[in-house]
């Protein structure tokens, strides 16, 4: 694989801005309820992050040091109120669903994280792949909520019934308690779990270890 | 009046049911102190960010407010997440002057954490939905108190548990995150009982 290519590839799993950083949840999760709101931030927030790192990184050697957050920050906002514009435009009823969360990726960690961490130091090139694998790798989590929400609420993806719910005569019933928000919380812990099982380097140490023998063996 | 700061506080809650402000609020839950500082230093900001973002959008923004300059088509509407975000940094560096001259002693226990909430999704997304659902002046003042008060209630709880929560048994891969996140989960749910509930 090309050496570049990693900075597309590794913040999918192994560096996952969302499982292992906790980077950028804030707008996420609320956007969940339903695959076609997901699919869209999630490609609203790759495109932010990509061209915002390709921007802050052709411009880092005229950024003076001391200001370099406003202007990271200007920048990324610059870029979202074109993604709004443009989605009210053309998806105005998708739009009105994501509500305030389009505009909230301003403030979204993952994008002025990799500005500030990695576009800031590297040149332009690496600096796009690391954004855009970084809101793929945001994405991909957002996708997965997304699908187990919708598919386990609703019975549905897309908004196409794939499960046929009671209501509709057949005999799934909808899990009211996904379409809330705690259902989102418990997800995306059932994935760190399932991606620090996969991947064990990636679990944090416990503060305190329990003793379990008179001796002080540890646990 | 009462009936949206209770709303803005319980049912809506920015943290749980919102999910806003979800990285400093599992970054700095990790002790009950630090919390209890962001917490007090989320509600300042939020109730003068809140209502001084209402007067810019009213005034400078919406459709129309240059009428009396002569200019009645203009729509800056569209200008509106670059002026709060530079609105709320302006905010937090004035409170935080304005608290370091007089008011030293509230300085010393909020400042390390006013410049964390420059950035931060409660903060613009307080201000977004005040502009979203055409709250009045008065209800910002209120929204933005009861939303501060929300948050911050949320966090101090959440790390009141994760204290206590420190010294359990918890399996490797949920250590840490994992867990936090099934704490913040069940107290969603919790908050998620508030629901319909009305002062009389």
């Amino acid at each position: 694989m090309l050496p570049t290519l990693r900075h597309l590839t590794e913040p999918i799993v192994d560096g996952n801005p969302v499982t292992l950083q906790i980077l950028g949840i804030c707008s996420a999760l609320a956007v969940t309820t339903s695959l076609s709101t997901a699919l869209t931030m999630s490609v609203a927030l790759t495109v932010t992050a990509g061209a915002a790192s390709l921007l802050v990184s052709t411009l880092r050697r005229h950024i003076p040091s001391s200001i370099r957050l406003i202007v990271q920050i200007t920048i990324i906002a610059s870029l979202v109120i074109v993604i709004d514009q443009v989605l009210r435009a053309y998806a105005y009823g998708m739009s009105q669903r994501l509500s305030i969360f389009v505009g909230l990726i301003i403030t979204n960690c993952v994008v002025l994280g990799r500005a500030e961490g990695f576009a800031m130091r590297n040149p332009p090139l690496p600096s796009l792949l690391d954004g855009l694998g970084n809101g793929i790798g945001y994405s991909a989590i957002l996708l997965i909520v997304g699908t187990i929400r919708e598919l386990l609420g609703a019975g549905s993806l897309f908004g196409y019934a794939v499960l046929p719910t009671v209501a509709a005569g057949g005999w799934f019933q909808p899990l009211g308690l996904m379409l809330l928000a705690p259902s989102a919380f418990f997800i995306i812990a059932l994935l760190i779990w399932l991606i620090r099982s996969w991947k064990p380097e990636q679990v944090e140490q416990p503060e305190f270890r329990l003793r379990t023998g008179p001796d002080g063996g540890q646990a | 009046m009462i009936e949206l700061f209770q709303r803005s506080v319980l049912e809506e809650n920015l943290a749980l049911v919102f999910f806003l402000g979800m990285c400093t609020f599992l970054a700095v839950s990790k002790r009950f102190e630090t919390a209890l500082g962001l917490g007090a230093a989320m509600i300042v900001v939020q109730t003068v960010t809140v209502p001084v973002n209402w007067l810019v959008q009213s005034f400078l923004l919406s459709e129309g407010a240059w009428a009396w300059a002569g200019l009645p088509e203009v729509d800056l509407t569209f200008l509106r997440f670059l002026v709060f975000i530079g609105v709320i940094s302006a905010v937090v560096q004035i409170l935080e002057m304005t608290l370091d001259r007089y008011v030293p002693a509230l300085h010393r226990v909020l400042g390390i954490f006013l410049p964390l909430l420059a950035v931060q999704c409660a903060i613009l997304g307080g201000s977004l939905f005040m502009v979203e659902r055409r709250y009045d002046f008065g209800e910002s003042v209120v929204y933005g108190f009861g939303s501060g008060v929300g948050w911050a209630l949320a966090i101090v709880a959440f790390s009141a548990i994760r204290e206590r929560l420190r010294y359990s048994d918890i399996p490797a891969g949920l250590q840490g995150l994992g867990a936090a996140f099934i704490v913040t989960g069940i107290m969603s749910m919790g908050f998620s009982a508030f629901v319909g509930v009305r002062l009389p």
